[in-house]
């Protein structure tokens, strides 16, 4: 079963053996992310515009589906409909078996990630290399992505330095990132040369020209493509844009959110397939038409995975990527995931301290902490609420609306604290861990005031 | 004007003197300020949490109680926030206005002109929900010409310094309910803040809202920093010239 939120942050906090790892390389590129952002005066009219764009297209969707798989077909592609993971991933085994592949290289996919397609396979006995290096680190830990752009983002140098002499037979205690680098590339450059298929995900799909936009720094998903002779792309339904001069206000957008550069190394447009080759395009729902059915929640469905939110949230930084347990980790994660499967996540939409960061840093305008807060309300009303969470709420509601009673709670609270600290301290535990409780004063503002002020109003 | 004067309930219950200053600014600047007997809370830690309908039946009592005001100040941008922005006072339902403090002093144009010297180091912090929700100045996320409403409050203030931070407006990790239910993760954010302030050199940290405050001294005091703790009205207050 999934460890909630809470129980895993504090585990990752206290017990992973390097937890400020993934802080410090959030926060380098939540850093990066603004030198970048700050480079374009147009920014916020270019958030304005994507949102915007987004926006259009989902409520839109059925129309510019139905034109993206009439230009897809008639440019040559196979076009394949999932209406869940299983499809998808059963999908992509037919294909793979009847062209009898043995293994496939797989470019970074959160979808794939959120479909199962690694572990689907594997069951059928078929290999799969991922082929981005944080992806492939990830994958030679048994561990899932901490990230959704820079998956091994919670490993530190030593770590990745010991799994690759482990799995890879690598030089012991070679701490150095070029070396560790090459021997990653040597060890997937043969897998790449003798592929028989290539599986990617998709960043965007652009209606009026059936092309899928693939964008990578590692140009992993170009050798995969380039050279096996079966090419599959997986992509979720929204990932679609209406035109091709759209790219134009997500391409600028994606990279400066994601990592501070101005453009991913490798921009690349597939659009048929090779001759003699296929190319393969699955088109998968999987709770995303029920998301785009929410009133509350469907513009999360604009998200273009950048990762800015996770690197800006404290929350994630503290806590890890995978404290989330879900394939998209951080503040969108929490409102995706609980809209796909309301009872198994709903203690996500509390793992933030609302702070805003990430509404405000979200390339594409996405109300990231009002939904949030939205889908704690949601979840109260129908969902099932802890009575150590409900009835300090009730009571705390019930007193706070009687202000005489408000006024005794207030005045027994201030008393309990300075004659029995030590009482105090136990009943608020979770808050006295690392924190000492305020030194109360003698009286409130209140009964200085009636003292102070009334007296003088009466003489 | 009539202004309602706001006292948070933990304001009122733990921090006094930060309503005793709020009050003292407002009638230095002129105002005429009426303390409500009968106000408590405004409902967010409950609509916070999710619980709607009980925080509503809290912001009842607060509506009741200032329906009388044309405009309600308050020393805390979390709170405010929460009344403007979630129960939209002010806007579809009318009066009253409702302002955080330094928000109210900047849409008025109001400020002391001059105050005593501060001759310290200061971390300033600015609440998520007052930068954020309040737009008392430029998030560090957004691309826009910096702004700070309460500039022309640290302007006239002699020899104080501020530090720089790491991150200018990080979380401090409070989060009300988030802070218990979330304990872990809300100490380490609470520790992480205090550290950027106290590695810069800060003796004090300033901010206009008490639970930020709150959260990061029981973090200090816990950790044994020498650090000191003030809202940036209890600071006006203490050096506005008598």
């Amino acid at each position: 079963m999934r460890t909630k939120h809470a129980q895993a942050a504090d585990h990752f906090i206290h017990e992973s053996p390097s937890p400020k790892a993934q802080h410090n390389a959030a926060i380098h590129l939540r850093r990066k992310r603004d030198v970048a952002a700050n480079e374009l005066q147009e920014f916020e009219e270019l958030r304005t515009r994507a949102s915007e764009i987004k926006k259009h297209t989902l409520t839109h969707l059925d129309q510019y589906l139905e034109e993206f798989e009439k230009n897809a077909l008639a440019n040559g592609v196979q076009v394949h409909w999932a209406v869940d993971g299983n499809e998808m991933n059963a999908r992509v085994y037919e294909i793979l078996k009847k062209n009898e592949v043995p293994y496939i290289v797989k470019s970074k996919s959160m979808l794939t990630e959120e479909c199962g397609l690694n572990h689907f396979l594997e069951e059928q006995g078929m290999e799969v290399y991922d082929t981005d290096l944080g992806e492939r680190i990830v994958q030679l830990a048994h561990e899932p992505p901490s990230h959704i752009v820079v998956p091994a983002m919670h490993k530190t140098r030593e770590e990745i330095s010991a799994l690759f002499h482990d799995t890879m037979n690598t030089e012991a205690g070679n701490l150095d990132a070029k070396y560790l680098t090459l021997s990653a590339r040597k060890d997937l450059r043969q897998r790449f040369m003798n592929a028989k298929a290539a599986v990617t995900g998709v960043n965007f799909g652009v209606a009026e020209t059936g092309t899928v936009t693939i964008c990578t720094n590692e140009g992993n998903a170009d050798l995969g493509v380039n050279k096996a002779p079966v090419q599959i792309h997986c992509m979720g339904i929204e990932k679609l844009i209406p035109r091709q001069e759209d790219l134009g206000v997500f391409i600028r957008l994606l990279a400066r959110s994601a990592t501070g550069q101005r453009i991913t190394t490798y921009t690349s447009h597939y659009q048929k397939p090779r001759a003699g080759s296929e190319m393969h395009l699955i088109l998968v729902d999987n709770g995303r038409s029920h998301h785009l059915g929410m009133e509350d929640f469907w513009e999360a469905l604009k998200c273009i995975r950048c990762g800015a939110c996770m690197n800006t949230c404290p929350v994630y930084r503290s806590g890890g990527g995978h404290s989330y347990g879900y394939a998209v980790p951080g503040p969108i994660g929490s409102i995706i995931a609980p809209a796909r499967n309301f009872e198994e996540y709903d203690d996500l939409p509390f793992a933030s301290s609302l702070c805003g960061s990430c509404s405000a840093v979200c390339p594409v305008k996405i109300d990231i902490h009002g939904q949030l807060l939205k889908w704690r309300e949601v979840i109260v009303e129908e969902g099932e609420v802890d009575t150590k969470k409900s009835l300090p709420m009730k009571v705390g509601s019930w007193i706070l609306s009687r202000p005489s009673w408000y006024r005794r709670a207030g005045k027994w609270a201030r008393k309990l604290l300075s004659w029995f600290p030590g009482i105090a301290r136990k009943t608020v535990n979770d808050w006295t861990k690392g924190r000492e409780l305020p030194e109360p004063p003698n009286e409130s503002f209140r009964e200085w005031y009636l003292k102070t002020r009334k007296n003088e109003e009466n003489e | 004007m009539k202004i309602g004067l706001f006292v948070p309930c933990y304001i009122d219950q733990f921090y006094p003197d930060v309503g005793k200053a709020t009050l003292l600014i407002l009638e230095n600047l002129g105002y005429e300020v009426t303390y409500p007997l009968e106000q408590s809370c405004c409902g967010q830690p409950m609509v916070n949490s999710g619980f709607v309908k009980e925080g509503g039946a809290v912001t009842k009592n607060f509506r009741k109680v200032f329906r009388d005001c044309d405009v309600v100040v308050g020393p805390s941008g979390s709170c405010v926030h929460h009344l403007v922005d979630h129960e939209k006072l002010g806007q579809q339902s009318g009066k009253p206005e409702v302002y955080e403090l330094f928000s109210f002093l900047h849409a008025q144009n109001n400020f002391p002109r001059s105050l005593q010297p501060f001759p310290h180091r200061v971390g300033l912090h600015y609440s998520c929900h007052a930068l954020r929700g309040l737009n008392i100045a430029s998030p560090s996320e957004l691309v826009e010409p910096y702004f700070s409403k309460i500039q022309p409050i640290l302007d006239v203030i002699p020899e104080m310094e501020i530090v720089p931070l790491d991150n200018v407006d990080e979380c401090c990790g409070f989060g009300g309910t988030f802070s218990v239910f979330e304990s872990a993760v809300s100490i380490d954010m609470g520790e992480r803040r205090v550290e950027d302030h106290v590695s810069h050199g800060a003796e004090y940290v300033v901010s206009m809202d008490s639970s930020c405050l709150m959260h990061m001294e029981g973090v200090a005091r816990k950790q044994k920093q020498n650090v000191r703790f003030l809202h940036l009205a209890e600071l006006v207050a203490k050096l506005w010239e008598r």
